[in-house]
């Protein structure tokens, strides 16, 4: 039995050990904003925020997580305003979406710690995550735009 | 050609039913897959909505639902076949709701693909909104006692002079009964272009918020109360393998694990499946991978690339086979003769893979005596048979619910996926949910095929081209899924229009011949797809390297080469509505390209650019389309570095901006992805890269600046989800031999073919 907690919500798992944090968010918590994408922690689409960070959900066993506190896409804002989310809407950024929740929260995670980034490390921190509609030239502008809000400039 | 059989049949089944159908509302819908709305949460109203089409309805708030058979897979297609309707329409767009409809057969042909959408839509939704605004205006000037003649109608109201009423006044009426002929509906007068409110301004699509916060709905989160998760076992080939006996014995000992059932498919779309049931999807994976299977493998199980690539070069030497594209003059053997000198060359291409983000799944269950089949797919038509015919049902006992699709690209045009759920739930007798892993996906995706093509030029004394053969061997997946969608070529000869358009271009070059030939070793070894630009992806790829050769064999510059040939005569003059100017309008975006990129500036050492364009996906809709790339030459590694891809489209009206970009930038990187970082190889049968690692599609961090820009104009609106794939590979190509010499004629490029090919 492990214990945990998501978007502040107090959870109690039954599961294996070996059990991946994102199948537990995606069928037994019915948070389906997470995706799965390779299973394997390459494409990001799972990503969520463990302790803050940006962490791969489909390669985290759940074992690894008794404590943790776990954000999702549907908890980073109660209103779907982070200053990440709002960029997005504002460029237009996804296409078919898919990926887009594991690149929201990469570049939340990314943000806070690191407001004041350069292109060369937008570009490092968010190349983890694949866009198979390659809506990269926005993604790029959109990080930029939301570290500009996060610093308040 | 088989799409205008579809859009004929759209148009007919539109007819037969009468333009007026003031039938009861279109059934059951779950609104939490299909609601697309725009903010507003007024209560309903209690009215009678008014129905003048089964394509929308208005209620008496004056709310305008449009119905949508199109599947949303990044395009935002909801709201730009919204906006051709509303712009019609007279209303104003916060008004407007888009409804993804179910599998009715009322809908008619449902695929979405070929950069139709648009292109097919608009005619149809431009007279449906014509009609409802006529009727409104006719209903409108009766409720105020004056002349239709001194009514206009405008952002949801009917004017005339000082008095006006609004449209959901007019429904909250009733009585609205104006029915019109195909003929009359025909001559509905469409606003001109100026007057368009919606049609080319900016907006924001409809499906941005719930796609920033976790709240849409893909395929793979359906879910129905009692479900079990299911994972398949896949057959050591595609086709042709059984499924013998199965030994779960190791897997019992997984938690969850409820059990494994071999299926029998009398539709021939999953053979030799095995599915393993359990109470989460992680124990059905965890036990598929315990569960042993005896198998009796198809013929193919040794089958290799070069086993599919050999066979496709014996099959072009064969001149019996194949099928030769009608054309105007196809006798190059005459022209050739006389000619003063050839030019031959042979390019190939790797399969490719889709490798859409969300791996393939499928909810089936059984609803009220009905089949309940809830999935992302492309073309419901396609696959509803297969599911009649595996189930033992008739068709209209099954209903397709399409969700959100995490990415199609032509995958989900063929929904084979979805009979294997259906199968299991059918063998268990509860709800399925199948999800397949990623490597599951991989090894069952229908790749594009390999494919090679042999080019010939011949030319006169004065190096003008007189003739020219482009002859084209791989894998038909309209052969294999679609048979009935295949024209015929000269000797009635059928082919698959999605494994060679392209090849027959807007080159004025005399005598022309394109052979389409079925690769029948691919076709066996695998199911091929339909690949995001199709035929064109890998045609364009041997054409507009082959274009370059001849300018550069003839020392002429590979702009200037282009341009002269674009006559826009004979053939090649256009025709309206969907081609107006012909290839007049190709040689302008090609002009405009190699402007805006600075076609024969100075470049540094190791730098070169190189062009490249098309017609897009089919002769008789052609988005004109041409690239510019600038690229980076490693001379020791052989490592390419693109550093800027400047694009220019015409395709005619632009109907979403934002929308049409998006789909320019997305298409733009993937011919890119596809031209050096994709590709992978058959390997005993099955594609040899399996996940992410061995199939690397492009990063963030590899995408270059992207100049791109689409000429103004008003003229029919075409396709834009494809068309720039197909530019991006041959610019890449023809920029490498600009920077270093080196030719290439195999995608995808790796490092080691530019050195070895660097003279």
């Amino acid at each position: 039995m492990v214990a945990f907690k998501v978007n502040g919500k107090a959870m109690t798992v039954e599961a294996d050990g070996d059990t991946p944090l994102l199948w537990v968010i995606r069928d037994t918590a019915g948070l389906t904003g997470t995706k799965f994408g390779c299973g394997i922690g390459m494409c990001g689409a799972c990503t969520v925020h463990i302790g803050g960070k940006a962490v791969r959900s489909c390669v985290t066993p759940i074992k690894t997580v008794e404590g943790a506190e776990i954000v999702t896409i549907e908890g980073l804002d109660p209103k779907g305003a982070h200053p990440v989310q709002k960029a997005w809407q504002d460029l237009q950024v996804p296409q078919c979406g898919y990926c887009q929740s594991g690149q929201i929260m990469q570049a939340a995670a990314v943000l806070k710690a690191n407001p004041n980034i350069t292109d060369e490390q937008i570009d490092q921190m968010m190349t983890g995550n694949l866009c198979r509609c390659m809506t990269y030239p926005r993604i790029r502008a959109a990080v930029r735009q939301a570290a500009n809000a996060m610093k308040g400039t | 050609m088989a799409r205008n059989r579809n859009e004929a049949e759209i148009l007919s089944n539109l007819s037969r039913r009468g333009f007026l159908i003031t039938a009861a509302g279109s059934g059951l819908a779950f609104s939490f897959l299909t609601a697309c709305n725009n903010g507003a949460t007024a209560a309903p109203s209690t009215a009678t909505p008014y129905e003048p089409t089964i394509w929308y309805s208005m209620d008496g708030n004056g709310v305008v639902t449009v119905n949508v058979i199109r599947a949303e897979m990044g395009q935002h297609v909801g709201t730009s076949l919204a906006r051709i309707l509303a712009d019609e329409l007279e209303v104003p767009w916060a008004d407007v709701r888009v409804k993804h409809v179910d599998s009715d057969p009322k809908w008619g042909l449902m695929v979405t693909g070929g950069s139709w959408s648009v292109w097919q839509t608009y005619p149809l939704y431009s007279q449906a909104g014509a009609a409802g605004r006529m009727a409104l205006i006719e209903a409108g000037a009766k409720a105020m006692g004056v002349d239709p003649s001194t009514c206009s109608a405008s952002d949801g109201q009917v004017v005339s002079g000082s008095k006006k009423i609004k449209y959901s006044e007019i429904v909250q009426k009733g009585g609205l009964t104006k029915t019109y002929t195909p003929d009359e509906l025909a001559k509905l007068p469409m606003k001109p272009a100026k007057d368009r409110k919606l049609i080319g301004k900016p907006v924001t699509s409809l499906d941005i918020v719930e796609k920033t916060n976790g709240a849409a709905i893909y395929g793979i989160d359906a879910k129905v109360d009692g479900m079990v998760y299911a994972r398949p076992i896949l057959p050591p080939t595609r086709n042709g393998s059984k499924a013998n006996s199965v030994d779960d014995s190791a897997a019992k000992a997984v938690k969850g694990y409820q059990q494994s059932v071999i299926l029998d498919d009398p539709s021939g779309s999953v053979p030799g499946w095995v599915m393993v049931i359990a109470d989460s999807w992680f124990a059905a994976k965890k036990a598929a991978d315990l569960v042993k299977v005896n198998w009796t493998p198809g013929p193919t199980a040794k089958t290799s690339e070069k086993d599919i690539q050999d066979h496709a070069t014996k099959l072009i030497a064969d001149a019996s086979k194949g099928s030769v594209l009608p054309a105007k003059d196809t006798d190059t053997a005459k022209a050739f003769k006389a000619a003063k000198s050839t030019l031959d060359a042979t390019y190939t291409t790797a399969t490719a893979l889709h490798f859409q983000m969300e791996p393939l799944n499928c909810l089936a269950f059984q609803k009220d005596g009905k089949w309940e089949i809830h999935t992302g797919n492309q073309w419901q038509s396609l696959v509803l048979p297969w599911l009649a015919k595996a189930l033992g049902v008739q068709e209209t006992d099954v209903v397709m619910r399409t969700y959100r699709l995490g990415g199609g690209f032509g995958r989900r045009l063929n929904g084979d996926y979805a009979v294997g759920a259906a199968l299991a739930s059918k063998a268990i007798n509860k709800p399925v949910k199948m999800v397949m892993t990623r490597e599951d996906d991989v090894k069952f995706d229908s790749p594009r095929s390999a494919s090679v093509q042999k080019l010939k030029m011949g030319f006169d004394k004065d190096g003008n081209p007189i003739a020219m053969e482009h002859h084209v061997a791989a894998g038909w997946p309209t052969e294999v899924m679609a048979p009935f969608f295949m024209p015929k070529g000269e000797k009635d000869a059928p082919f698959d229009p999605f494994a060679v358009n392209g090849a027959n271009h807007w080159y004025s070059v005399g005598a022309h011949k394109v052979r389409a030939v079925s690769n029948d070793l691919a076709n066996q070894a695998f199911r091929p797809g339909w690949l995001r630009s199709v035929g064109p992806g890998f045609t364009n790829w041997a054409l507009e390297s082959f274009m370059d050769e001849a300018a550069h064999k003839l020392k002429v510059d590979p702009v200037e080469f282009r341009v002269k040939l674009l006559k826009a005569e004979g053939d090649n003059a256009g025709s309206a509505p969907n081609a107006v100017g012909g290839a007049s309008r190709q040689a302008n975006v090609v002009k405009t390209a190699a402007q805006k990129a600075g076609w024969g500036q100075q470049l540094p050492a190791g730098t070169g650019l190189g062009i490249a364009t098309s017609f897009g996906q089919e002769r008789d809709m052609p988005t004109w389309v041409a690239c510019v790339a600038r690229v980076n030459v490693d001379k020791a590694s052989g490592k390419v570095k693109v550093e800027k891809l400047t694009l220019v489209a015409d395709a005619g009206t632009i109907v979403d901006p934002d929308g049409a970009l998006a789909q320019m930038q997305g298409a733009a990187l993937w011919g890119m992805s596809l031209a050096l970082f994709e590709g992978t190889e058959f390997e005993n049968g099955n594609v040899k890269a399996t996940n992410l690692g061995a199939y690397n599609p492009l990063r963030l961090a590899d995408a270059p600046p992207l100049d791109i820009s689409f000429i103004d104009s008003t003229e029919a609106p075409v396709g834009l989800g494809e068309p720039a794939v197909t530019v991006v590979g041959p610019a890449i190509g023809n920029a490498i031999f600009a920077a270093c010499g080196a030719r290439l004629r195999h995608i995808p490029i790796t490092p080691a073919a530019v050195k070895a090919a660097m003279v």
